[in-house]
Formats: structure tokens, sequence, C-alpha cells
């Protein structure tokens, strides 16, 4: 029990996961929030939308309520028995973050077509794209921490 | 048409309305003091209780007085946006308050030792675990929402003050139970484990927040005194209302799992943080060790 209790070895995976899981709900919140609410660019409800929009629209809404803080708690109790690892936490929230994003993008958007960024607008691609590089350079940040992380992380342990 | 309606549906209320209000007031008045000799006695007695338990449970009493006030009810019958704002108070926020203060183990702690173990076996029962069960508690919570709103049943209570306070004891009751089904500071063995619990948590964000927005693109319930626009704002109360309730019980459940998941790991300070937190000996270890 003490052993698994003051063990300096870090949770990499966790500390990944428990990030991703921020990353997601912070994004998801950030969209809700800015594009929702702030610049009522697509609303509370479109009235265009199906019923089943609005119910995919409430799963998506209690999931992300849920995983920010699941996520939150996850490090929290790394960070309590000392095996959070920083940078694979930090790779986690912006691969979390930048992956929802474009899923939002490519999926909700584009596949399920739930909603769309902005309406009344002459061309919706500016729009599109911005929202999905965005997301993509996001992701990218998250993959190249990750490998940083590991790099490091294969560096330490060849001294060791 | 319309104004007949209202001096029809209004004038013989309001009277009947305050009666009950005290009722209900007098009853929250009861239990108030009740759980708060209890705590009092238990310090006492040298045994510690919370003082946080204490302030909970309090606020808990405060917000249904407030919710069953008689100017909340006046407000409540003649405005959508006065009843959508009780209801989050009657059957969300105020049992989030109430089952934080733990009182069924101060109860267990406090009662003679015979009616403690009644209380017990009752709680170990298998109706106590089917009732109690989250997917139980969650269909006769969100069930009894869906079936107001979008059934003629919300008209129908303007015509019967006994109607009227089954529906208001029904939000109270069912939102307790399916808070305390959830968070669960009181012993319960046979609670089942927290991914099932968030898992009916999920469920139940996303009806809460379908329900709304359902209400407020298709001005349910319909055929009421309210216009569409009073529909809408109400409907937006419930979702923003509802959300930030939701959030404060999904933090509460994971609260509670690192606090018990930090238990064997912080053994020096395991007495310390034991007395702090919900104590109640062997049952406590046992729904520990479960949950």
């Amino acid at each position: 029990m003490t052993q698994t209790a003051h063990s300096t070895t870090k949770d990499f995976k966790r500390s990944l996961w428990g990030a991703v899981l921020i990353g997601i709900g912070i994004m998801a919140g950030v969209d809700e929030i800015i594009f929702h609410q702030v610049l009522s660019w697509h609303h509370f409800y479109d009235r265009s939308t199906p019923e089943i929009g609005l119910l995919t629209d409430g799963l998506l809404h209690a999931a992300e309520l849920i995983v920010i803080v699941a996520g939150f708690f996850v490090l929290l109790d790394l960070r309590r028995s000392n095996a959070l690892h920083q940078p694979k936490a930090w790779a986690g929230f912006f691969m979390g973050a930048g992956g929802f994003q474009l899923f939002d993008g490519l999926v909700d958007h584009k596949a399920l077509k739930l909603h769309q960024i902005r309406y009344n607008v002459p061309d919706l691609l500016p729009y599109d794209l911005s929202w999905n590089i965005a997301g993509l350079i996001i992701l990218l940040i998250g993959i190249i921490c990750n490998s940083k992380a590991n790099k490091n992380l294969q560096a330490t342990t060849q001294t060791a | 048409m319309y104004l007949l309606q209202c001096s029809y549906v209004l004038q013989p209320h309001s009277k009947e309305h305050h009666h009950g209000s005290f009722v209900f007031l007098l009853l929250i008045s009861i239990i108030f003091a009740l759980y708060v000799v209890a705590a009092f006695s238990l310090n006492l007695a040298g045994k510690k209780w919370g003082n946080w338990k204490t302030c909970s449970f309090i606020s808990g009493c405060i917000l249904v007085a407030i919710a069953l006030s008689p100017t909340m009810l006046d407000y409540a019958h003649h405005d959508f946006r006065g009843h959508m704002i009780q209801h989050l108070l009657l059957g969300m926020l105020a049992p989030v308050a109430l089952v934080l203060g733990a009182p069924v183990t101060l109860a267990i702690r406090t009662v003679p030792h015979q009616a403690s173990k009644a209380l017990s076996s009752l709680l170990n029962s298998t109706f106590f675990h089917f009732l109690s069960h989250p997917v139980t508690a969650f269909l006769l919570n969100i069930g009894g929402m869906y079936a107001l709103y979008l059934t003629p049943l919300y008209n129908n209570l303007h015509n019967s003050a006994a109607l009227h306070y089954a529906v208001h004891f029904h939000f109270l009751a069912a939102g307790y139970l399916f808070t305390w089904s959830i968070i669960g500071p009181d012993p319960a063995p046979r609670r089942p484990k927290l991914f099932t619990r968030l898992l009916v948590l999920f469920l139940s964000v996303a009806a809460h927040a379908f329900l709304s927005k359902f209400m407020y693109a298709y001005a349910y319930p319909k055929n009421s005194l309210h216009s569409e626009a009073e529909i809408k704002e109400a409907a937006k109360i419930m979702y923003y209302g509802g959300d930030i309730i939701e959030l404060l019980i999904i933090i509460a459940v994971f609260t509670i799992w690192y606090n018990k998941k930090g238990k064997p790991y912080y053994s020096f300070h395991k007495e310390k943080k034991y007395r702090a937190g919900s104590c109640l000996g062997v049952q406590q270890h046992s729904s520990a060790a479960k949950g």
C-alpha cells in the first residue's frame, strides 16, 4: 500500500488521458460560450435542425460537463500521489482540444450537418476552413508536445 | 374568454395556497429543528459531526422554505418563469444541499440503538435498493418532469390544489432520491458503482437539456395561460439553471470519489480525515470498498 502511495513513478498514460478529457471539455465549453452565447452565430436552438439534433446536442452537452470535471479530478488524484507527468498532460490537453475542434468541424458541421458555424453569410468556406485549420494546428501542437515528452523520457531512462 | 379563464383559475386558489404553504413550512421547520438538535447532541456527546454538513442541510431547508413561501407560490402561480425558478429550487438545488447534509447518517448515529438497527436494515432491504437505484430514481425524477410539461397535466394543476401540492412534493422527493442515489454520502452497502452512477447522471443531464430545448422550440406546455415569450424565457432558466446545479452534482460525486480514494494513501492523516468526513465505522468501510 505504501509503495504505491509514495512511489515517484509517473503515470504517463493517465496524465495524458486525464488532460485529453479536460481539453475536450474546455473546447466544447469555448464553442458553447463564445459561438452560441457571445457571438450567437449559431443558436440555443436552430429551428432548421431536426429533433435528433436537439437530442445529440443534449448528449454532447452532458458529456462535456462530466468529462471536464472527471479530467480535473483524475489529474488532481495523480498529483496527490505525485504521479502527474506535466509534459504528457499538456500534450494531452492540446490533443483533446484540437481533436474535438476538428471532430466538431468535420463530423458535426459537415457529415451530420447539425448546425453550421454561421448563417446568412455569402460563403461559408472561409469559416469552415479557419475552424478546421485552427483545430488541426492545436492538434499538431499536442502531437509535437507528446513526441517531445516521449523523447525526453527515453533520454532520461537511457542516462539512468 | 381569456379573462374569464384567468379569474376562474386564479381566484379560488390564492387562499388555499397560503394554508398549504404554512403546513409545508411547519413540516420543514420540524425537520430542520430535529437535524440541528441531533447534530448538537452528537457534538455534546464528544462525537464529531461536521459543521459543513450542518450548514449544507440548513441551507437546504432555507431553500425549500423560499420555494414554498406564499410570495413564491403567488409568483409561480401567475408566471411560468416563477414556476421554473420554484422547480429548480425545490427539485434540484435544495435536494443537493439536503443530501450533502447526510441526514440519514445523522439519524443512524443519534436515534436509539434499536431504531438505528431498523433503519439500517431498511437501507439494506431489496425494496429500498430497488427504489433508490439510480435508474429508478432517474425515471421518477425526469419522468415526472416530462409528464408535467408535455402532457395536459400542467394545465390541470390550476384546477386542484391537492394536485398542485402533490406535484411540489414529487419534485422535492424525486429530486432528493435522485441526488441521493448519485451522490450518496449516506451508507448504502449495495450502492451501484461509480461508473453506473455517472452514466445515469449523464443521461439525466442530457434529458434535462433536451426537455428544456424542446419546450423552448415548441412552446410546451401547450394550451397554457402563458405566452410563448414567457415559456421561452422559462425554458432558458430551466436550461441554464439546471446546468449549474448539475455541475455542482458532478463536482460533489467526484469530490467524494477523491476523498475515498485518498484514504489508503493518506494513512498518516487518516484519523483526522476520517473524522472530518462521514464517519460510520464498519458500514462506511464496506461502502467505501464497494463504491
